[in-house]
C-alpha cells in the first residue's frame, strides 16, 4: 500500500527527517487526508538488523557525516544522533516527560540572566496539554492514563534505595515510551538492556516500526530513505516549491512541494535552512531575525558511577529504568535557575565502562576499577541549560561534504547557570550513592549531545526567533520546523515527548490552513 | 602476592615469548608453551612484541593470559596494512620508547615502564595504542564475560526472567 508520488507533484507535503518530530508529522499529516513524501537521509532497516552489539548498532544507526564541534563540544562527534529511517528514536531510551508550566516562562520566571538569550515561549503548558496527553496515548506512556510502569531493575533498586536515605521522595521507574503490557500490535519489554541501541523487539516506541508503517497503510505516503535533503527552494513570491536532495546514488533531484516541512534535528535543520540562501533570503531561508543557527541547546548533562559494595549488573534491563524528580523543580536558592532530573544510565559494555568513567585513565588502579564492572551503578543527570546567542550552528567557509554541501560548525560553551547546576548535580548523585556505602564515585562530564534542541526557535515576535507558536516560520508561510530545533528554552526534561506533542499539534493547523487553502 | 604475579609476567612479557621475524617484514609471536601464536605483517616482530607488552601494561590483568592482549596487536596491525601513517605512528613510538632508557622498553621493570609510558601519555601513539586495547580486549566476550558484562541478551529472552531485579544486598530502609 505504500505509495509512490512524482518529482513533479506539487501537491505534497514534503517532510524532512522522519525521527520523532518528522516521522510523527507526517503520519499525523497522512491520518487527515494529507499526502506526503518523506525525505530521509539515512538508510531503512528493519528490526532483524536491529542486535545487542554497542559498538556495531552505534557504526549502523548514527550520524557520521563530518561535524566539527567547538567550545565544550567533543570536536570530532559533537553529537550523538541518528540518520537512518526512523532518526534517533531508533537509538533513544524512551523517557517521556511533560515540560513544567514554569518552564514555558523561563524569561518571565528566571528573570534577566546575564549571557542568557532567554525568552518566554509563544504557548502555555495549558495549550499543549491535550497534545501532550495525545502524545503519550500515541507513545503508551508508562505511568499515563491506566498504562502501569515498568518493574525497577537493580539498577534503579541501587539508585531509589540511595534516594530514599537521603531523602528524595519523588522516585519510580519513569514515564516512559516502552511498553509494560502488549500495546500497539508491539510485546512488553523483555528487559533486555540495550535499549539506546535499538529495541531488538519493538517494545520501544520508534518512528521506524510505528509511525512509518501506519503512515504508509494509509496509501497517501511515500518514506524516500537514502535521500539528504541540500536545499529548498523558492519562487519569486518568496513561498517554497519544493526542496532539491541527492538520492542514493548521489544524483541531485528536485522533489516539489506545496509545503515543506523540515525536522533534521537541531543541527542539520538550521544547516538546511543557511544553505538554502538566495538573493531573496541572503543570510538563509527564513532568517530575517538573524536567529537561525543560534542559541543552541544541549541540555545540562553529566554522569554519576559507583561502585557499590555488592553486585549491581546494571545493563540488566530496561536502561533508562527510573527517575529521582525531586531536583527539576525552580529553586534559586540552590544557586542556579532552572533543574534537573536524574535518570539511571548503565554502562554500556566493559569498552564504554573503560573509555568513559575516567578520560584517558590506565594502569593497574584503574583495571581494577575495570574489573569491578558488575558492581557499578549509574545514573544521567539532565536539566536545563541556558540559551545563549552565540551557542549554534554555522556552514563551514570552505569545507564541504560530499553532496557539496558545507559541513555545519557547531559551538557551545557552557552558561555560568550550566556548570552551577552539573556542580550540585554531581554531588547530589554521589550522596544517593554514598548513602549506601559506594566504595568510589566517579563524575563523567557530558557525552557527545543526544538533546539538541533550540537553533530555530518558536517566538512571539517575529524579529526573536525563526518560527511562531504552530512552527510555521515567521517569514515563509509554507516552511515549518517540525523537530526540537523550535524550543524556545530546553526545560529540564528530556525532550522528544515535547516534540511529539508539538508535531501532532502543527499537524492539526497545517491540515486546517490546508482545508482553508491558506498555504 | 601482587609483586609476585607481576614479576612472573615481567618474565614472561620480556624475555620467553619466542618471536620470529618474516621476511615478509611481518612477524610471529609465540607463546612460551606454543598454545597460541600471533602473526603479524605490517609491524616487525619487536614492534609487535612491544605493543603487546603495551597493551597489558596499560590495562593489566591478572587473570587474562597473553593471547588476549594478542588480539590488540593483531588489530592494529592489520589496520596499519593498508594505513601508512599507522605503522609509522607505531614503529616510531616503540623507537621512542626504547630510546627512553637506553635499553629495549620491554626489558625495563614494570615500574620504569610505567615511567616512559608516562611521557607518552599525551602524543597520538599512546592514546591509539590505548584507544585500540579498549576496543578489542573489552569488546572480547570472552573477557568482558570474565569482568561480569555478559553480553547479548536478546537471543536469551533478554533479563526478564533471568535476575534484572535479583538485587539481594540492599538495606530494607
Ligand atoms: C542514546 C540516546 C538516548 C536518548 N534518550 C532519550 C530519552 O530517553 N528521552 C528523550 O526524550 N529523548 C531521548 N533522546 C533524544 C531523542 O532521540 C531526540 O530528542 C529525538 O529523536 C529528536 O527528534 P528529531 O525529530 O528532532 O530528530 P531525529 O529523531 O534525530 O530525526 C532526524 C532525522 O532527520 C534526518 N535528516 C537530517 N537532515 C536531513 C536532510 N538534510 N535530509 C534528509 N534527512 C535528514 C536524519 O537522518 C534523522 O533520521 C536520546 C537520544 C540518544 C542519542
Ligand atoms: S529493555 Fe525493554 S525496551 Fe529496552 S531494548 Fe529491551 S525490551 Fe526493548
Amino acid at each position: 500500500m505504500a505509495k509512490t508520488f512524482d518529482l513533479n507533484d506539487d501537491s505534497v507535503v514534503v517532510v524532512v527527517g522522519s525521527g520523532a518530530g518528522g516521522g510523527t508529522l507526517s503520519n499525523e499529516l497522512v491520518q487527515r487526508g494529507i499526502n506526503v513524501v518523506c525525505l530521509e537521509a539515512g538508510p531503512r532497516l528493519g528490526l532483524t538488523d536491529i542486535i545487542n552489539d554497542n559498538g556495531a548498532m552505534f557504526n549502523r544507526l548514527s550520524w557520521l557525516d563530518k561535524r566539527i564541534g567547538t567550545g565544550d563540544l567533543n570536536a570530532t562527534l559533537p553529537l550523538w544522533v541518528c540518520k537512518t529511517v526512523g532518526g534517533t528514536t531508533v537509538h533513544w531510551a524512551g523517557a517521556s516527560l511533560r515540560f513544567q508550566e514554569h518552564e514555558f516562562r523561563a524569561r518571565t520566571v528566571y528573570g534577566n540572566m546575564p549571557g542568557a538569550n532567554l525568552l518566554d515561549w509563544p504557548i502555555t503548558l495549558q495549550e499543549l496539554e491535550p497534545f501532550y496527553a495525545r502524545a503519550e496515548d500515541k507513545l503508551g506512556v508508562t505511568g499515563t492514563s491506566e498504562i502501569p510502569r515498568l518493574p525497577g531493575n537493580n539498577n534503579f533498586k541501587v539508585m531509589a534505595a540511595g534516594a530514599k536515605r537521603v531523602g528524595y521522595k519523588q522516585v519510580h521507574t519513569g514515564n516512559m515510551a516502552i511498553n509494560s503490557q502488549p500495546r500497539d500490535g508491539r510485546p512488553a519489554c523483555h528487559q533486555i538492556g540495550f535499549c539506546m541501541s535499538g529495541c531488538a523487539i519493538g517494545a520501544k516506541w520508534s518512528t521506524l516500526y510505528t509511525e512509518i508503517p501506519e503512515a504508509e497503510s494509509t496509501g497517501r505516503f511515500e518514506i524516500r530513505p537514502d535521500s539528504m535533503v541540500v536545499k529548498i527552494n523558492h519562487d519569486n513570491s518568496g513561498k517554497v516549491t519544493g526542496v532539491m536532495y541527492a538520492d542514493k546514488a548521489g544524483a541531485l533531484q528536485e522533489q516539489k512541494a506545496r509545503v515543506v516541512c523540515v525536522a533534521g534535528n537541531s543541527v542539520e535543520t538550521p544547516r538546511l535552512l543557511l544553505n538554502s540562501q538566495s538573493s531573496k533570503f541572503p543570510n538563509g531561508l527564513a532568517n530575517s531575525s538573524g536567529q537561525v543557527g543560534r542559541n543552541y541547546m544541549r541540555h545540562m548533562t553529566g554522569t554519576v558511577y559507583a561502585i557499590m559494595p555488592g553486585r549491581v549488573n546494571f545493563d540488566r534491563g530496561t536502561q533508562m529504568a527510573g527517575i529521582i524528580k525531586d531536583e527539576s523543580r525552580h529553586d534559586p536558592s540552590r544557586g542556579f535557575a532552572g533543574g534537573y532530573e536524574m535518570e539511571t544510565l548503565p554502562g554500556f559494555g566493559l569498552a564504554g565502562v573503560a573509555s568513559n568513567t575516567v578520560a584517558g585513565a590506565w594502569g593497574l588502579e584503574y583495571a581494577k576499577v575495570i574489573e569491578m564492572y558488575d558492581h557499578f551503578a549509574g545514573m544521567w543527570l539532565v536539566g536545563e541549560d541556558l540559551p545563549q546567542a552565540g551557542n549554534g550552528v554555522a556552514l563551514h567557509p570552505t569545507e564541504k561534504d560530499k553532496h557539496g554541501m558545507p559541513v555545519p560548525v557547531v559551538h557551545f560553551k557552557d552558561h555560568a547557570n550550566d556548570v552551577a547546576m552539573r556542580n550540585h548535580a554531581y554531588k547530589a548523585g554521589t550522596a544517593v550513592y554514598e548513602s549506601l556505602g559506594a566504595t568510589r564515585v566517579f563524575e563523567l562530564p557530558p557525552f557527545p549531545s543526544t538533546h539538541n534542541m533550540g537553533t530555530c526557535r518558536q517566538s512571539e515576535k517575529a524579529q526573536d526567533g525563526v518560527c511562531n507558536k504552530y512552527g510555521q516560520t515567521h517569514d515563509v508561510a509554507n516552511l515549518f520546523i517540525s523537530d526540537g530545533s523550535q524550543f524556545t528554552t530546553g526545560g529540564a526534561e528530556n525532550p522528544t515527548l515535547t516534540i511529539v506533542a508539538l508535531a501532532i499539534r502543527q499537524a492539526d493547523y497545517l491540515a486546517d490552513q490546508l482545508s482553508k487553502n491558506q498555504m | 602476592m601482587k609483586a609476585h604475579a607481576l614479576s612472573r609476567r615481567d618474565f614472561l612479557c620480556s624475555t620467553s615469548f619466542v618471536a620470529v621475524g618474516l621476511a615478509t617484514g611481518g612477524s610471529m609471536i609465540l607463546a612460551p608453551d606454543y598454545a597460541w601464536a600471533l602473526s603479524t605483517t605490517a609491524v616487525d616482530s619487536h614492534t609487535a612484541q612491544t605493543l603487546l607488552v603495551m597493551a597489558r601494561q596499560l590495562f593489566p590483568h591478572d587473570r587474562l593470559g597473553d593471547q588476549y592482549y594478542a588480539t590488540v596487536v593483531e588489530a592494529v596491525d592489520k589496520q596499519a596494512t593498508s594505513d601508512a601513517a599507522l605503522r609509522k605512528l607505531l614503529t616510531d613510538g616503540v623507537a621512542r620508547l626504547d630510546g627512553a632508557r637506553g635499553i629495549a622498553w620491554v626489558q625495563l621493570s614494570n615500574g620504569a615502564r610505567n615511567a616512559v609510558l608516562k611521557t607518552e601519555e599525551a602524543g597520538e601513539f599512546f592514546s591509539t595504542v590505548r584507544t585500540a586495547t579498549i576496543n578489542n580486549l573489552y569488546t572480547n566476550p570472552l573477557v568482558y564475560r570474565f569482568f561480569g558484562f555478559e553480553g547479548s541478551s536478546v537471543e536469551h529472552g533478554g533479563y526478564i526472567d533471568r535476575g534484572f531485579d535479583d538485587i539481594g544486598w540492599l538495606p530494607n530502609a
